[in-house]
């Protein structure tokens, strides 16, 4: 399937220097506080810490010891105590318990807090209510942008979804403009930016604002097309399974910033193995985007391939043999552990997936996005939640249900909630309350559904009056309409033909063929129109606030040819998933672009309702 | 321009010359007799303003430029002043007897002031001197207690009281403030004793090779640049060397044994040779490294104003400038010269008669491959000439030259033009700023666009930026919004036109700030026009602190919603809480969701009390239910758990939310029968769901309870058998298992009972419920005990053919051939039907 693409597409910008700059400010940082210090790092700092500066350069730059910052009082000796942490109150609060109890002990020491990417007006502000304002100085360590691969870049701000899209806070926003005049001053000037959501708007506004106040570079654009999207305009596309490779060791064994942790079910020993998954692993590279159900006939031809380049040895003669063990030996020896490691991995995946439940859990959520045997499908998800399989799939699949058909049926929606709480506790009335104020589980309108009441209205007045009033019911549902939208944009394939997985025709292959995400989707209209021309009626239905901004620079013929133009940049905001990335792949090989996605971080659907729950206290 | 040398006196190997830069027109009655003078120097490493300032009879302050015009009188109504000063931004220092220094601007208004330490109100200032160092400008005084102290920048104002000085009773003969080693010390002379103070030690030193006959030194001074210090003795010697006192440079013997009034370091960069002007009442010596001494009478009253380049003479009528004559200017004018510059000048000379010689003279200098430095002389001694005429001629010999030579780079020329003429603008009459081009270029563009801006010569200062092309930002812009600021003070003029005035004059100007001109006019208690003049701010952010400042804190609110930058809106918003009463807060917080959501985002984390006061404000008893239901899991006692949980349930009526109503009071039901048992049976059951809790009851074997609960808690049928069909298995307890399936038709089917048991390794337990299964799922029920033979009769029976598929997909090789063979043939039968 990779062959496919066409040839003549664009190299893609190197990122690394983002990890440089990131560094090499860091570095900066740590020396303006000169001597042995401790250094506190935020438990989800540890990671894109350890890909931008490993303990050794830490060490080299006078840190001594390192401690995760886990809210509890401190046992360090030193002199100096360093924090790197996210801006949050509860973090800020804690260090002021810190200092205060050093003082009330009667201990000098220095503090240094360094806020990444930002610091926050309300982290002062707690400082100041503590006490301690002035024992501490603060800086901030402008580390906005994480590449984890030559295409992916993650902001690794997780709790950008549930704080911008649930609590209303857009504190976050400055933040994602920021990150977007890095890359603008980095690889710009941008030619045309699009977008569609309120924050994804906002962000827009809030990068012009930034660029303005700095100075324009005339260079060579690397990228010349960006694209915003909200995570908000699609929610469906995440919350379904993913069958991609990719996303699949996601779902079960979360990828965290670009590596994952093999258990011992995995390596087959009683040791677990830490595999960094980007395109640097060429076998993992070759199956990332492959539907699950290729891997296995990939991986045994590879496993045929090495024996078959093992076997080489045989009857060489001594040269030869020297050369190959130094040449040969060692990349296969590497080939040969990664290959062992995804065969397992599969495995696994496997002995999950294949159980009869996965494939009934996947049938219900085609047949959800088809609209098909809805009946069928709420018993199968009460049969789910009344037997406790698994609390955020049983969410997860109420979700579906309430985004596919517009609401759940008053009566539908609290029995299942009714059951759902006898499962999983009262605390999840808080979930449900959360998940209705996002327009993920809500009811339906109460005695008719907008259908019903539209074509009683449709019979009273004419036809062309119709067509308007259904605008105006669309508008009228909060959240999209689904089923109109599929139809329009025709994301679900005709039913009964055979799909043939191994060679896609479109993105729907990343769900088996079922359903094209709406995300790429529009993705790809957005980018054949040249803007939203023609796509009004849709755009209505997600709730507009889209736009498509050129970017001012004297877009002359010669640079829309330019290689640049065919490089796109998409931004999630509220995060993306590998699936999403895979189908961008796959749009990119089919019509010659290469896209770089920017997320605020990866998600999945796991993720995704977690950050919704409000179970614990 | 032929008698250029007439006023060139040698000394030495070099020359002095005493130019007049301004005639005084200030009409003094009585001279400078009996008042005090501050001339601001200018020079040093920050320039500063040359203005005079004279106090009459202690009653007046008057204020001139250079040139003399009086710019402003000040009536003085405060204390006895001992000493005037200026600082480095051209502000007025008057140290008073008391200690109180008190600073004015140009235009006399006052601007604060500070007291150099309260032990000096009793002992009085005897003497003070201002100085300027790299930190800014310093105080130092000496008090009627012998006592120093000592402030390096009156801007960030450490006092420094120096220790005492052995022997030293009342005032010192002699003192001087020093820069060394990053720190400022005093010199002090006590007779013949010579002590440097810093702030821990006082240190007795001796000059090198200072004469034997000297028994006290009278009057000291120190260079410019805090390198050379001359000591003048009552012998009337006069001691050079350098300021750390290691070397000694000359040492010259004035004749004069009476003290000098003033002293001052006659230097250059690049100086030949170290030299001191002296000067007595009528009298003015320029002394140097030799015997020979140049001599000058004074008319008048003068005073000596020390700068980087020589040593201005400010006196009743006359403004003159004494300085070494620059290498460049002695090379081209000295009598009889045979520099290449001089040439060049000639050889201009004769061009211009339309002579031939001027070719002579050219080849001449081309013959020695000199005349590219005979263009650099002449281009250098323009630079250091006061006058235009001088100027020009020496501009168009240069010119001249550069005609014959390619690849002379044209820079050094155009910009020395460029110079020279913003020095003559600033250097006219009107104007005053005497400025030699050395100053000049120490101070740059920006500091001189500065003074200008202080003095308010905003035309002029336009003028130069554009004309030197200095970028918008830093040049016209900042000009500008000086003059907006200054604008806006102007009492008798409406807010309407001054508004519309700035505007109109802004309008384009590339990084104007409106909200510091707004700023400014608020403080000069104009509200309505910093409003206005906001309304012209592009950057909402920007006008927020201003409107914060002037309590319009709604507008502020909405403005930094507008901005789009959360910290902003915090900031508001913290101010608001602390500014307004709860309830107005609450409802200011109400029309604004975004700063509503910071706020609660902020609460949720510091102050849950007040989160809960929102949500009453705004009735929304949803939430405020949410709010309980959540305090309540935090509650580890039982009956405050079920009292939030109450409190839950009456927000949630009132919220009209039967639903969560009713399961909140469920909860609590659940809650005092697990508490119940709890206490019954010792099992832990506390917080769990019902499901949960079912399960564990069925797991120990309380299966009256858990009928109990299944009833009261109307647990739907599949729920309940689900629940008992895995407990039971779980515990592999078959018989009982097997009763519950006999006890009532199972509302989940019989295969669940088939394939849990396969599940726990129990086929035959399995085989038992295969019968009861119904035919739709009987092949699935078959195929889970391993029983082919049954599953093909069953899927024959139905011809179905899916089903007979998936049996044969099962099937392997070990499989009974026969089977295989009915399978395939039901297969095709049924699929032709």
């Amino acid at each position: 399937m990779a062959q496919s693409g066409r040839r003549d597409a664009p190299e893609l910008p190197d990122f690394s220097l983002l990890k440089r700059l990131a560094r090499d400010q860091l570095i900066y940082l740590l020396e303006q506080l000169p001597g042995r210090k401790d250094l506190f790092i935020d438990a989800d700092l540890m990671s894109p810490l350890d890909r931008i500066a490993n303990v050794t350069t830490l060490k080299q730059h006078e840190v001594d010891k390192l401690y995760k910052v886990e809210l509890k009082p401190i046992v360090s000796t030193a002199d100096q105590l360093c924090f790197l942490i996210r801006p949050r109150i509860q973090t800020v609060k804690w260090i002021s318990d810190v200092v205060n109890l050093d003082k009330a002990a009667g201990r000098l020491r220095r503090y240094k807090i360094i806020f990444t990417p930002q610091k926050f007006y309300a982290c002062e502000a707690v400082l100041e209510e503590q006490g301690v304002f002035g024992d501490v100085t603060c800086d901030e360590w402008a580390f906005y942008l994480l590449p984890l691969d030559d295409d992916i870049i993650s902001l690794e701000l997780p709790e950008f979804f549930r704080e911008n899209f649930l609590e209303g806070d857009q504190r976050w926003v400055g933040a994602a403009g920021g990150a977007l005049r890095l890359i603008h001053s980095l690889y710009g000037p941008f030619s045309k930016v699009y977008g569609i959501g309120q924050c994804a708007k906002m962000v827009y506004e809030s990068w012009r604002e930034q660029v303005e106040d700095g100075e324009q570079k005339t260079q060579q654009p690397e990228i010349g097309n960006v694209f915003l999207i909200d995570r908000d305009v699609d929610f469906i596309t995440p919350l379904c399974s993913q069958v991609v490779y990719e996303g699949l060791v996601d779902d079960i064994f979360r990828i965290k910033c670009g590596s994952v942790e093999f258990g011992p079910e995995v390596t087959s020993s009683d040791k677990s193995i830490k595999v960094m998954l980007n395109s640097q692993d060429k076998v993992f590279n070759e199956i990332r985007n492959e539907h699950f159900s290729n891997v296995f006939g990939f991986l045994s031809q590879k496993a045929r391939n090495l024996q078959t380049a093992y076997d080489k040895r045989r009857g060489m003669d001594i040269q030869q043999m020297k050369a190959f063990v130094s040449e040969e030996l060692k990349g296969l020896k590497q080939e040969h552990r990664l290959l062992s490691l995804h065969i397992g991995a599969s495995e696994c995946i496997m002995k999950k997936k294949t159980k009869q439940d996965f494939q009934e859990l996947l049938k219900t959520e085609h047949s959800l996005l088809e609209g098909f045997e809805v009946r069928e499908c709420v018993s199968f998800i009460e049969e789910h939640i009344n037997r406790q399989i698994s609390m955020i799939d049983s969410l997860r699949l109420l979700c579906l249900l309430s985004l596919t058909e517009n609401g759940l049926l008053p009566k539908d929606y609290r029995s299942l909630k009714a059951q759902y709480l006898q499962s999983y506790g009262i605390e999840h009335l808080l979930t449900f309350s959360n998940l209705k104020q996002m327009g993920l589980l809500v009811e339906q309108q109460p005695g008719e559904t907008l259908t019903v009441m539209e074509s009683k209205v449709g019979k009273l007045v004419n036809d062309k009056t119709a067509g308007k009033l259904t605008d105006a019911f669309s508008s009228l549902a909060k959240k999209s309409n689904f089923r109109a939208l599929s139809k329009r944009l025709v994301l679900i394939p005709k039913s009964g033909e055979e799909y043939d997985l191994r060679v896609p025709r479109d993105m729907a292959y990343i769900f088996s063929g079922a359903y094209v995400p709406l995300s790429c989707k529009l993705i790809e209209q957005v980018l054949e129109r040249d803007g939203w021309t023609g796509l009004e009626e849709i755009t209505r239905m997600l709730n507009g606030h889209e736009f498509a901004v050129s970017g001012g620079a004297n877009g002359t013929e010669s640079r829309i040819k330019a290689d640049s133009q065919r490089i796109v940049l998409v931004m999630f905001l509220g995060g993306c998933t590998y699936s999403e990335i895979s189908a961008l792949r796959f749009l990119g090989r089919e019509r010659g672009y290469k896209f770089i996605v920017v997320t605020t971080a990866i998600t999945n659907s796991g993720r995704l309702l977690e950050a919704l729950l409000d179970n614990h206290p | 321009m032929a008698f250029v040398t007439a006023n060139w006196n040698p000394l030495g190997e070099a020359f002095y010359r005493k130019t007049e830069l301004y005639e005084m027109g200030w009409n003094l009655k009585d001279g400078l007799r009996d008042c005090l003078l501050a001339a601001a120097p200018y020079g040093g490493p920050i320039g500063k303003s040359e203005l005079t300032i004279s106090l009459f009879k202690k009653i007046y302050i008057h204020i001139f430029i250079t040139s003399s015009c009086i710019f402003l009188s000040l009536q003085w109504k405060s204390g006895v002043v001992r000493q005037l000063g200026w600082t480095v931004c051209d502000d007025l220092l008057c140290i008073q007897e008391d200690g109180t220094v008190l600073i004015y601007d140009l235009f006399g208004s006052f601007k604060r002031h500070f007291s150099m330490g309260n032990e000096v109100g009793q002992s009085q200032v005897v003497e003070a001197k201002v100085f300027h160092s790299p930190y800014g400008t310093g105080v130092a005084i000496v008090t009627g207690a012998s006592r120093f102290t000592l402030a390096t920048n009156i801007d960030d104002l450490k006092l420094r009281r120096l220790p005492e000085v052995p022997g030293l009773q009342g005032a010192p003969t002699c003192w001087a403030v020093l820069t060394q080693d990053r720190q400022s010390k005093v010199l002090v002379a006590n007779g013949g004793d010579l002590f440097i103070l810093d702030y821990t030690a006082c240190t007795a030193v001796n000059p090198p090779g200072l004469s034997p006959q000297a028994s006290s030194i009278v009057h000291m001074c120190v260079s410019f640049s805090y390198k050379y210090l001359a000591l003048f003795t009552d012998s009337g010697h006069v001691w050079m060397g350098s300021a750390n006192l290691k070397e000694k440079l000359s040492e010259v013997e004035t004749k004069v044994r009476n003290p000098p009034k003033q002293m001052a370091w006659c230097r250059r960069p690049k100086s030949r040779q170290p030299s001191v002007v002296i000067m007595w009442d009528r009298h003015l010596l320029v002394v140097g490294e030799g015997k020979d001494t140049i001599s000058y009478h004074l008319e008048d009253d003068s005073i000596l104003v020390p700068e980087m380049d020589g040593v201005r003479i400010i006196n009743g009528t006359n403004h003159e400038l004494l300085q070494e004559v620059p290498a460049s200017c002695e090379e081209i004018f000295k009598i009889a010269s045979m520099a290449p510059g001089a040439l060049l000048l000639e050889a201009h000379k004769e061009y211009e008669k339309e002579s031939q010689k001027a070719d002579e003279y050219l080849r001449e200098i081309k013959e020695q491959g000199l005349l590219a430095e005979a263009v650099r002389q002449c281009v250098e001694a323009a630079g250091h000439e006061q006058e235009a005429e001088t100027q020009k001629t020496l501009l168009r010999a240069a010119s001249f030259g550069k005609c014959f030579l390619s690849n002379f780079p044209p820079e050094l020329f155009v910009i020395m033009c460029r110079d020279l003429r913003v020095l003559n603008a600033v250097r006219d009459y009107t104007v005053g700023i005497p400025l030699t081009h050395t100053q000049f270029k120490q101070m740059t563009v920006q500091v001189l666009i500065d003074r200008l801006v202080y003095r308010k010569l905003y035309p002029l200062a336009i003028e130069i930026c554009r004309y030197l092309k200095t970028p918008e930002y830093q040049g016209v812009s900042r000009v500008l919004k000086h003059w907006a600021c200054c604008k806006v003070q102007q009492k008798e003029e409406s807010d309407e036109v001054i508004a519309r005035t700035i505007s109109l004059k802004l309008g384009e100007a590339a990084g104007i700030s409106y909200s510091e001109i707004a700023t400014k006019a608020y403080e000069c208690g104009r509200t309505e026009l910093a409003i206005k003049l906001l309304e012209f701010e592009p950057r909402s952010g920007e006008q927020v602190p201003l409107l914060l400042k002037m309590k319009r804190s709604q507008l502020a609110l909405s403005k930094a919603i507008e901005s789009g930058d959360t910290d902003l809106v915090y900031t508001v918003v913290t101010y608001l809480k602390n500014e307004m009463n709860r309830g107005d807060f609450f409802m200011t917080l109400r029309n604004q969701p975004v700063a509503l959501s910071l706020y609660r985002q902020f609460c949720k984390h510091q102050e849950q009390d007040t989160l809960k006061d929102l949500f009453n404000q705004d009735d929304d008893h949803q939430e405020l239910g949410n709010f309980y239901v959540k305090a309540s899991y935090k509650e580890k006692r039982l009956e405050a758990r079920v009292a939030h949980l109450q409190s839950a349930v009456d927000e949630y009526n009132k919220a009209k939310n039967e639903f969560a109503a009713k399961t909140t009071e469920e909860e609590m039901r659940l809650l005092r029968f697990q508490k119940k048992l709890e206490e019954e049976k010792g099992e832990s059951l506390v917080g769990f769901s019902l499901h949960d809790t079912l399960r564990t009851l069925l797991a120990v074997g309380l299966h009256k309870h858990a009928e109990q609960l299944y009833k009261d808690f109307k647990v739907p049928d599949k729920r309940f058998w689900w629940l008992k069909l895995t407990a039971l298995a779980e515990k592999e307890d078959w018989e009982e298992l097997e009763k519950f399936a006999k006890s009532k038709k199972s509302p989940i089917g019989y295969l669940p009972f088939v394939e849990v048991c396969v599940k726990h390794h129990n086929k035959y337990e399995a085989k038992k419920y295969v019968s009861r299964v119904t035919p739709e799922q009987k092949v699935k029920a078959h195929l889970a005990v391993g029983d082919m033979e049954g599953a093909a009769d069953a899927a024959i029976e139905r011809r179905n053919e899916g089903e007979i598929s998936t049996i044969l997909s099962r099937c392997s090789p070990t499989t009974d051939r026969a089977l295989v063979e009915r399978l395939n043939r039901a297969k095709s039968t049924a699929a032709k039907k």
